[in-house]
């Protein structure tokens, strides 16, 4: 009798194993590449942000062989522009950025014990998009086309047509579009970390890692929109003339360079913090004990997330700005300088009290902390603004920053990669050809960036292409490309030991380094993440819960099986990780590339001002994006609840702050609201520098603004009146209010359009007509946007797809609507009302 | 009326000091700045500037001192010692206590951070 039942349990259990790995398989063949499995994703996304590296680091060589002797003709000065340029860009923002999204999309759901990320259609858009974007940018040195005056791209020189050509176009365009693949990581992030992490992982046991990746995917929010403001800026002035940095027509080169730091000074935190994220879990694993102080790095998250904000004019010190506000930044930078310095005692504690194996992850990860500690120490000085005047612009800023962000981030990311390349391959990569590297790249670095500080300090201006003899540059120079071709062999020797065939070595054991924390169950060779979600109960679950890999593994745990042939996972609440519902995901699609394909179409035809070619790719976008969603979010499940075992039953729809969707919407928005705010900086920003910054030009019309904004709100007011009369079930009045609202909508636009139009307000004139213009703008596209959503939602109603308990779509088109009506009654107050204030 | 607030269930809480200081930067940060592009537009002397930056900064850290208090009673007054790492709801709330009491002393040195520019520069020089 129980012979009888343990070989029909058996059966079960194998039948259960077989539909769970039919549903997570990847496609086959050429399909291959419309995965969008977490495990895929993350590997490409890292390999093609690792290729962008050894890319921009050939770049840097050919510099270095430039800079090798005086007065060399290597490299003619243009070319040298162009690979400066483009070696900071690739490195900034198609490796040092992306690699870190890349190394969470992979590692984040078996670390929190999910089967994938909340939304990974849109981790495959990302990826697409990057990829797409990068191979745009990138090959634009081969054509000789690169962007040329700098990585941060400063007016007038690139803003001139003359100077920059169509480089700077590239720039602004592909990275706008890099960008957009960002903000989607970071929503992606938050969500799942927020609300998807294993059963019982209260945010006391969260791995650290998933702390520090919170605390980046937030600072992406505020950091990346003035970026993408700045951009908009920069792009219409280019293309349309509109003088947002031409002095001579009001404009102010110096707005570029404030928001290009208000990014550029957090992005180097961005960095930063998810490669000490890797180094707090390869610490506690080869000190064979718990992290030392797990609050400590909690704090030190959050306090350097925040504090990173308050930096940005220390890139401006040279810039003639009053002394106090250099003096709140200075403060501000020598303050950062408290919680990096905490992560670093934590780390030293934890190895003190533990027992310490240097293996090759540690030596990379120790070694870049020496660098990181010297690059910070001389950040504390370029902190100073009197000492910052001398070695502004010179090779001793060059030095500082290849310490900080080598160091900080370059070797932690290869110790990294040494500790989880297990994960890829089920085999370790090799000890000896590791240690080789980590002694030609530490030895190759040190030789190749120390002197650049003495050059520094002897005056050498950063982004010359050569320099005369007889002035004392020469032979640190040509020590600094001996260095550099040294650190260039150490990564040629960790290239080739990640891509020499391994096949003939034997598979290690599942968690080879003995780690404590989840990701070490998954299984390379399975695609569905974990086998069941386990309940987490410890820190360490792999130290602590000694039977918990083989009751994942066996599927005791929750969702064991797949019954109704779709990829799941489990919803869990913010704080104590209770399981509330489960999550359907997308799978395997086209959809995502069609999507980033056609985006990056219309971004890379825009550069070229190809006008019909942009509409047709944009078109192409939009039908795919609401195909996306038509087709793949808001489904009506076809039971209200499911067993998910272990005897809990949980609702398969959720809707409103309940719902991941919502979530994302919120965040996204948030983003949105930042690149607003910083348009809305810029107006200010012009009214500040100017004794009257109307230039004597009339203002948009007052009645206008005013009606514009009194018919936002009145299609907001009929937004929400429509989710409450969805909610009692009277569908034909919520018709009824979508249309009303719709049309309302329009009637708001059009008394928008009118407000700066009825004076006649030129933006090729003056800035102040064009800052008006661009905040209309702005207003105008999301209003455009929010009555597609109407339509959607309407639509969504007539089709069955938008009912009384199922009203997610009503719900997140209503949190839209929420922020629409800040950002329009803010914009026509202030056009409206501000200059007559004045 | 109450005039603590109760203990209350969120993660938000955590970054109370952070905000704090944030606010209080860009509020120094912006007047200082405004004050030196449009010293006409206020009518007043830059020792009115520095006095509005003393009188911010004092309610930053009052706000950062209530935020520790709170912190320090949701640690339970720091009967237990940390690593507050059992599964339980009570040491998540302590964690979250004792996190927040931790920010909230980063905040207040970088409030004073920010401050202390105001106590040596006399003038908008350039």
């Amino acid at each position: 009798m129980s012979a009888a039942i343990k070989k029909r349990s058996l059966e079960e259990y194998k039948a259960q194993e077989e539909r769970l790995r039919a549903v997570w398989a990847n496609p086959a063949g050429w399909r291959y590449w419309t995965s969008v499995n977490n495990f895929q994703i993350g590997l490409w996304y890292s390999s093609a942000a690792f290729a962008f590296m050894l890319f921009a680091g050939a770049l840097a060589l050919l510099m270095r062989l430039q800079l090798a002797v005086p007065d060399n003709d290597f490299l003619s000065a243009d070319f040298f522009n162009q690979a400066f340029t483009l070696h900071g860009t690739v490195m900034m923002f198609l490796f040092a950025v992306p690699i870190f999204e890349a190394v969470a999309i992979f590692l984040l759901p078996p670390m929190l014990g999910a089967r994938e990320m909340p939304f990974p259609r849109l981790g495959a858009f990302s990826f697409w998009s990057f990829f797409l974007g990068g191979i745009f940018v990138c090959g634009s040195i081969f054509f000789s086309a690169a962007p040329s005056a700098g990585w941060f791209m400063y007016p007038p020189l690139a803003t001139d047509k003359e100077f920059s050509g169509i480089g700077a176009d590239i720039w602004l365009l592909g990275l706008s579009f890099i960008e957009v693949a960002s903000i989607a990581a970071a929503v992606e992030l938050i969500v799942g970390i927020m609300k998807c992490r294993a059963p019982g992982m209260r945010i006391n046991l969260m791995p650290l890692f998933a702390w520090y990746l919170l605390i980046v995917a937030g600072m992406i929010l505020f950091a990346f929109p003035p970026l993408i403001a700045g951009d908009l800026l920069f792009e219409m002035e280019r293309m349309f003339d509109w003088p947002f940095f031409d002095a001579a027509r009001g404009g102010d080169p110096l707005l570029w360079q404030h928001l290009f730091w208000i990014f550029g000074h957090p992005e180097v935190y961005i960095i930063f913090l998810p490669a000490i994220a890797l180094m707090a879990m390869i610490v506690p694993t080869f000190s064979q004990r718990p992290i030392v102080g797990y609050s400590w790095i909690v704090l030190a998250a959050v306090g350097t997330g925040f504090l990173s904000f308050g930096l940005w004019v220390h890139h401006m010190f040279a810039t003639g700005l009053p002394q106090i506000s250099l003096a709140f930044f200075s403060a501000a930078s020598e303050a950062v300088a408290i919680p990096t310095g905490v992560q670093i005692f934590v780390f030293i504690a934890t190895m003190l009290t533990g027992r310490v194996i240097f293996s090759t992850p540690m030596l990379f990860g120790t070694g870049g902390l020496a660098i990181f500690v010297i690059g910070g120490l001389t950040g504390v000085m370029v902190a100073l603004a009197p000492f910052d005047w001398q070695a502004h612009d010179t090779y001793f800023v060059v030095a500082h920053l290849h310490y900080v962000l080598i160091g900080g981030m370059l070797f932690p990311v290869v110790a990294g990669l040494y500790y989880y390349y297990p994960l890829i391959d089920a085999k370790k990569l090799s000890d000896r050809l590791g240690r080789l590297a980590f002694w030609l790249m530490f030895c190759g670095f040190n030789i190749g960036f120390f002197p650049m500080h003495l050059s520094g300090l002897r005056g050498m201006p950063r982004r010359v292409f050569t320099y005369p003899a007889e002035i004392g540059w020469d032979w640190l120079n040509l020590i600094s490309t001996a260095g550099a071709f040294i650190f260039a062999a150490g990564v040629l020797v960790v290239v080739f030991d990640v891509l020499r065939p391994k096949h003939r070595e034997p598979r290690d054991e599942l968690n080879p380094w003995n780690a404590g924390t989840l990701e070490w169950i998954s299984e390379p060779e399975e695609d569905w993440g974990v086998r069941s979600i386990p309940i987490v109960r410890s820190r360490y679950p792999l130290w602590d819960q000694k039977d918990l890999a083989r009751e994942v593994n066996e599927g005791r745990c929750y969702l064991p099986d797949a019954e109704e042939g779709r990829r799941e996972g489990l919803v869990t609440s913010v704080l104590d990780a209770d399981p509330i519902q489960v999550l359907r995901v997308g799978g395997s699609s086209h959809v995502t590339i069609v999507s980033a394909l056609s985006l990056g179409a219309a971004f890379i035809a825009l550069t070229f001002h190809w006008w019909i070619a942009t509409a047709m790719a944009a078109i192409t976008c939009f039908c795919a994006v609401i195909y996306w969603l038509w087709t793949g979010t808001g489904e009506i499940p076809e039971k209200p609840e499911k067993d998910v075992g272990l005897g809990l039953s949980l609702p398969l729809y959720a809707s409103g702050p309940d719902s991941v969707g919502w979530w994302a919407m919120f965040i996204t928005m948030v983003g949105d609201g930042t690149a607003f705010a910083s348009l809305v900086f810029g107006y200010f920003f012009y009214w500040t520098i100017h004794a009257d910054f109307t230039a004597g030009i009339a203002g948009p019309d007052a009645i206008w603004s005013l009606l514009a904004a009194i018919l936002f709100a009145a299609a907001w007011g009929l937004m929400v009146a429509a989710r409450m009369f969805n909610r009692r079930g009277a569908t034909a009045t919520v018709r009824g209010l979508l249309v009303a609202s719709l049309l309302t909508t329009v009637a708001a636009s059009a008394a928008g359009l009118a407000a700066p139009w009825s004076p006649g307000m030129d933006p090729m004139r003056h800035v102040y007509p064009a800052i008006v213009w661009i905040l209309v703008i702005w207003v105008l596209a999301h209003a455009a946007l929010g009555t597609v959503m109407q339509a959607y939602c309407l639509a969504r109603s007539l089709a069955g797809r938008l009912t009384p308990k199922h009203d997610m779509d009503l719900s997140n088109v209503v949190l839209y609507w929420h922020f629409l009506l800040v950002t329009a009654v803010i914009t026509f107050a202030i056009i409206g009302l501000f200059p007559a204030a004045m | 009326m109450r005039l603590i607030p109760k203990e209350i269930e969120t993660l938000w809480t955590l970054f109370t000091a952070p905000v704090v200081w944030a606010a209080h930067f860009l509020v120094c940060y912006i007047g200082a700045a405004l004050y030196c592009a449009k010293p006409e537009l206020i009518g007043l002397s830059f020792s009115a500037v520095r006095a509005g930056i003393a009188a911010v900064t004092l309610i930053a850290l009052s706000l950062i001192a209530l935020s520790a208090w709170l912190a320090w009673r949701q640690w339970g007054f720091g009967r237990d010692d940390p690593p507050h790492d059992d599964p339980t709801r009570r040491d998540r709330t302590l964690f979250q206590g004792f996190a927040t009491l931790l920010l909230s002393g980063l905040s207040f040195i970088a409030v004073i951070f920010t401050a202390m520019p105001a106590l040596f520069l006399t003038e908008c020089i350039r």
